[in-house]
């Protein structure tokens, strides 16, 4: 409960059970491993719920590369911000390939949308986190018939989240091919025999529980224990004979306990005699541990965990739909080069500005064929390095099947994804900058593929305007060729108009005052313009405003 | 249980918020004076005084009603005083014994709950055995009350009753708890019962056989079993222990009540004394419902000068029945503001239930008494001086009802005559048309004599005396308006010099 890496453990603990149990339980579906000879279309989709991903979901626990760059990390760790216990990080981390896996995820996005749902579904998955930390505490208490109590708490919990569940799903207006199935599911297990008694055994304990009475007589260092027979409330009996006198509020003498959990041995002794007092009930609760050790299925706490993915996401864009920020779920090919988007803007930075309050620029972009590279040239802090992250972000996120920024897209899915960002000079290798850069620019385009996205922010600045033309050339030329998609942020012009696959896109200034960035990103011939006067009119130093100045 | 020896059916309230108005009020009707004779050095009495005056009564029959408990007081103020000392030994008693660390546990709390019980029972008899042997010399409803509650809800069955508690509450026979499992199988709903009889003694034995039980004995060195096991003890002890402090609590606010309530007689007491030694008359006043405008009075005196100055003052008489304003004007030091602040505490006293400063008073109750004087110039330098009387008066008129009285003294002459009279008149008039009831000292002749000349039947003119050499004799007659105060008067007996008067008309 205090850390991670416990409710983790708790779940490997399930796992274990889970592989204990394999083969062994009946009507168990055909591993996971089947799913991907599966042809990927719908119809012949999978009919018995496997997950709420379609199939097992890859996971990556390695953080992919171009993270840092495109502040995916920081977009992610909001995402799953207080999800730690679900380890969510790994299904961000692994793109998807195939358009199936991606409308299967959008149609599970889709239906989670309605607010019924969504709640429907964080119900559940407070009553499954309430279930593990009654687990966890029973593991850590000591006396045999408080670790009973709190497992039978557990397993109730369990009973209580699973028939909620599958009776509110039954309400649930599902469209999605993982949530239809998954109430299939469900509706299967809880109308099965033994679910029905693990609910009913349980809830014949409660009662059993409920019905012990007992009357303790502390005199000196002796208590003795017998159930009660028609003692009246002496308490009350006081209070009523001092009743007259009562006048108005006066305060409480009441003293408050500490109330843990666990027990001393005198309540353990006495609980011990209590015990003795009604053997049925003890004996029955004892038993019912015993026996359902394993209780858990092993579906449904992996549907608790991978829909996290899910309503991590949807709670996670809440706050820019509410700050006026549009999301879509984008057309997504492997094919179609020919991509694009309206409004789209960068997650993480939107973030901070909700934060503080300040309005946001959404930006569009399309390429039409033969177009392959965008070339952002244009004043400082105007907007371009913000741009070839959306471009970045659009993409990566879509590849996980998530709705994506912006009142529609449609875009590619590549096979990589490639980010060169300007990087600190780094004492640790024995090359210069340049040489880094160069390098790194290699290495990536040995990798990349016709399918690869290539996204460079900033590349070559320690060096000649000179060079960097010749450099940045060289590189470009090369992504042409290879037919790659690709976003280039540079101060070069030149290479805004190298051949019939560069698209230009200029940052732009506001028509009456240049100082004043409007952050958006147009389709236009870079021209190179000087913003000095700009800056000074900031000052107030332009001849108007000295005139002004200097009249009054 | 209640004393009720101020009000007919509810306590006197001693929390209660005093008058908004309650600085302005003392200051202006020099009201120290006042609480301070009916003190007579004892903080206590003072405070009560204080609330008992200022919180006043509004209806007449309340009014009868503290009348006739004082009436009785000044009949028999020995047994007042016994019965106000036994109050304040149960309360005195209680506050020494101590609370010390005993409030963290139950089983202390109720150990030393059942120890001030046992003495407030032993106050409370004594104040019942009082009742018995005095009460058929009291004729007021608030005594005779009194003593009757006393002697329905403190019979002497009730007190075996409560022996019986403090008793059985010392746990001879250990303490009998009753519980239920709750989360995690932890005893909760701990209820402490009383033993059946059939427990106890010789029957105890013939039926105990019957009934399963087991027993835990505590080790000999268990010293955290022995923390626990009185801890359950006192999760059992909690809720009587809670039940008695609490009954103690009520019992302690019923001595503070009545030792309250009986403060303010007592001042009255003290009041009465002092007057009597300057041979200073009183009477019981008549007060009348608020609807009729009535106020008649026959040497009605300014109390606080007398009791000031040490010796009688001169009284006044007025008959300004269905009057809505009386205007008072006259001559420099003629004993306006006297007659001025006699009226406003002469209101008040009778309004809480005093005796009146007066031979004889017959008035009508007011919601409130509400001053409006002419104030030093202002330390702060907030604001101009009209500023400020004007802030006041918008205040005043944000808190006034229309049964209010307010007394107006020499307000809204930090301004030029006329300005000073447009205000002081569109005020007046808005407020009596309210029915509001105004006394107002001026030295505006403007704003009086248009006033006069309007002829209401409803305002009346007074006029401080000045004979024809000068001399005041501090009475107020019925008469017009003058352009002159006599400050020339003023002038002269300050000057002393006659010819410099002859010089200055030249």
């Amino acid at each position: 409960m205090n850390d991670g890496r416990q409710i983790s453990g708790q779940f490997a603990s399930v796992d274990e059970r889970e592989a204990k149990r394999n083969g062994a339980s009946p009507g168990r579906p055909i591993p996971a491993k089947n799913a991907e000879a599966r042809p990927p279309h719908p119809e012949l989709g999978p009919k018995v719920f496997q997950s709420i991903f379609g199939e097992a979901p890859e996971e990556i626990p390695e953080t992919p590369a171009c993270f840092v760059d495109l502040n995916l990390d920081q977009i992610i760790a909001a995402v799953t911000a207080g999800r730690e216990e679900y380890e969510l990080r790994p299904f961000f981390h692994a793109s998807l390939h195939g358009v199936d896996a991606i409308h299967y995820r959008h149609e599970v996005f889709r239906d989670l949308e309605s607010e019924a749902l969504f709640e429907f579904v964080t119900e559940f998955t407070r009553k499954m986190r309430q279930m593990r930390e009654q687990i966890t505490k029973s593991g850590k208490l000591y006396y045999k018939y408080q670790k009973e109590r709190l497992f039978l708490d557990a397993v109730s919990t369990y009973c209580e989240a699973v028939a909620g569940l599958a009776r509110d799903l039954g309400t649930a207006d599902l469209r999605s091919r993982g949530f239809v199935a998954f109430r299939e599911f469900l509706a299967g297990y809880i109308g099965s025999a033994p679910f029905a008694s693990l609910r009913n055994e349980a809830k014949g304990l409660y009662y059993g529980l409920s019905t012990v009475k007992y009357c303790m007589n502390i005199k000196g260092t002796r208590i003795r224990v017998r159930k009660p027979e028609s003692e009246i409330d002496y308490s009350a009996e006081v209070e009523r004979t001092f009743e007259k006198f009562k006048r108005g509020a006066v305060k409480s003498y009441l003293v408050e306990f500490r109330d843990t959990l666990d027990m001393n041995h005198i309540e353990a002794a006495v609980l011990g005699m209590v015990a003795k007092l009604y053997p049925d009930v003890f004996l029955a609760l004892s038993d019912f541990c015993a026996r359902n050790a394993i209780y858990l299925d092993p579906k449904i706490s992996a549907f608790d965990r991978e829909v996290q993915f899910y309503i991590g996401y949807l709670q996670y864009i809440e706050r820019f739909k509410h700050a006026g920020l549009s999301f879509c779920y984008p057309r997504v090919s492997a094919s179609d080069k020919a991509i694009g988007s309206v409004d789209g803007f960068d997650l993480a930075l939107a973030g901070k500005l909700i934060a503080e309050n300040t309005s946001i620029v959404c930006n569009d972009f399309h390429l039409q064929n033969p177009e392959r590279i965008f070339v952002v040239t244009g004043p400082n802090q105007g907007g371009k390095t913000t741009f070839a992250r959306t471009f970045g972000q659009l993409h990566f996120l879509a590849s996980v099947g998530c709705p994506v920024p912006g009142r529609e897209a449609s875009l590619f899915l590549f096979d990589k994804l490639f980010t060169h960002f300007e990087k600190e000079e780094d004492i640790h290798t024995q090359h210069g900058k340049l040489e880094e850069d160069l390098i790194r620019i290699h290495d990536s385009l040995g990798q990349a593929t016709p399918n690869s996205i290539v996204i460079m922010n900033e590349i070559f600045t320690s060096t000649t305007l000179h060079d960097a033309l010749f450099l940045g050339k060289k590189v470009v030329a090369s992504i042409a060729a290879l037919d790659a998609l690709c976003v280039c942020v540079t101060f070069v012009d030149e290479l805004a108009s190298l051949n019939e696959k560069t698209v230009s896109l200029v940052s732009t200034v506001g028509t009456t005052n240049s100082a004043e960035r409007t952050y958006k990103i147009v389709r236009k011939p870079a021209d190179g313009r000087a913003y000095a006067m700009a800056i000074a009119r900031r000052h107030r130093l332009a001849y108007d405003d000295l005139k002004e100045r200097l009249r009054t | 249980m209640k004393p009720l020896l101020m009000h007919r059916d509810h306590d006197f309230d001693l929390q209660d918020a005093l008058p908004w108005n309650e600085q302005d009020l003392t200051q202006d009707l020099e009201l120290g004076t006042l609480f301070e004779a009916m003190a007579h050095g004892d903080a206590f009495l003072k405070d009560m005084a204080r609330r008992g005056i200022l919180a006043s009564a509004t209806d007449p029959s309340s009014i009868v009603y503290r009348q006739d408990v004082l009436k009785d007081c000044l009949d028999k103020p020995a047994v007042v005083h016994a019965i106000y000392e036994i109050a304040v030994d149960a309360i005195e008693g209680e506050r020494k014994n101590h609370w010390g660390l005993v409030m963290g546990y139950p089983d202390s709390v109720l150990r030393r709950s059942v120890d001030v019980m046992g003495l407030f029972i032993v106050s409370l008899k004594k104040l019942r055995a009082f009742g018995e042997s005095h009460a058929g010399n009291f004729s007021s409803e608030g005594f005779r009350t009194f003593f009757a509650m006393l002697a329905s809800e403190l019979g002497d069955d009730y007190f075996a009753e409560v022996q019986e508690h403090l008793k059985e509450l010392k746990f001879w026979n250990g303490v009998l708890v009753s519980a239920e499992l709750g989360a995690g199988n932890k005893g909760v709903n701990y209820v402490l019962r009383k033993p059946l009889d059939i427990d106890r003694g010789w029957i105890r034995r013939i039926f105990a056989r019957k009934v399963p039980a087991y027993s835990y004995q505590l080790a000999s060195r268990d010293e955290n079993g022995a923390r626990a096991l009185s801890e359950l003890r006192d999760r059992g002890l909690n809720l009587a222990a809670n039940a008695l402090a609490q009954s103690n609590d009520h019992i302690l606010s019923f001595f503070r009540q009545l030792r309250a309530e009986l403060a303010f007689y007592l001042g009255c007491l003290n009041l009465n004394k002092r007057l009597s030694e300057l041979g200073e008359p009183i009477c019981f006043p008549e007060p009348v419902d608020s609807t009729e405008h009535r106020q008649t009075f026959v040497g009605l005196y300014d109390i606080c000068l007398a009791l000031t100055k040490g010796q009688r003052v001169v009284g006044n008489d007025l008959d300004a029945n269905g009057k809505e304003m009386v205007v008072i004007t006259g001559a420099n030091q003629g004993g306006k503001s006297t007659f001025l602040r006699g009226i406003g505490l002469a209101q008040l006293m009778m309004q809480c239930g005093m005796f009146a400063p007066a031979q004889s008073l017959r008035a009508s109750v007011c919601d409130g008494v509400i001053t409006h004087y002419r104030r030093e110039e202002d330390a702060t330098m907030k604001s101009g001086k009209l500023d400020e009387e004007l802030a006041r008066m918008s205040d005043i008129v944000d808190h006034t009802t229309s049964g209010s009285m307010v007394l107006f003294n020499e307000s809204f002459a930090a301004t030029n005559e006329r300005e000073g009279s447009q205000i002081a008149t569109q005020i007046v008039n808005a407020l009596t048309e309210q029915g509001i009831k105004v006394f107002f000292v001026t030295h505006l002749y403007e704003f009086a004599h248009d006033l006069h000349n309007t002829e209401r039947p409803d305002v009346k003119f007074l006029r401080a005396e000045r004979q024809a050499d000068g001399t005041r004799t501090f009475r107020l007659n019925e008469g017009e308006p003058l352009q002159t105060s006599y400050g020339e008067d003023l002038y002269h007996r300050i000057f002393e010099t006659p010819s410099t008067g002859h010089e200055l008309h030249q």
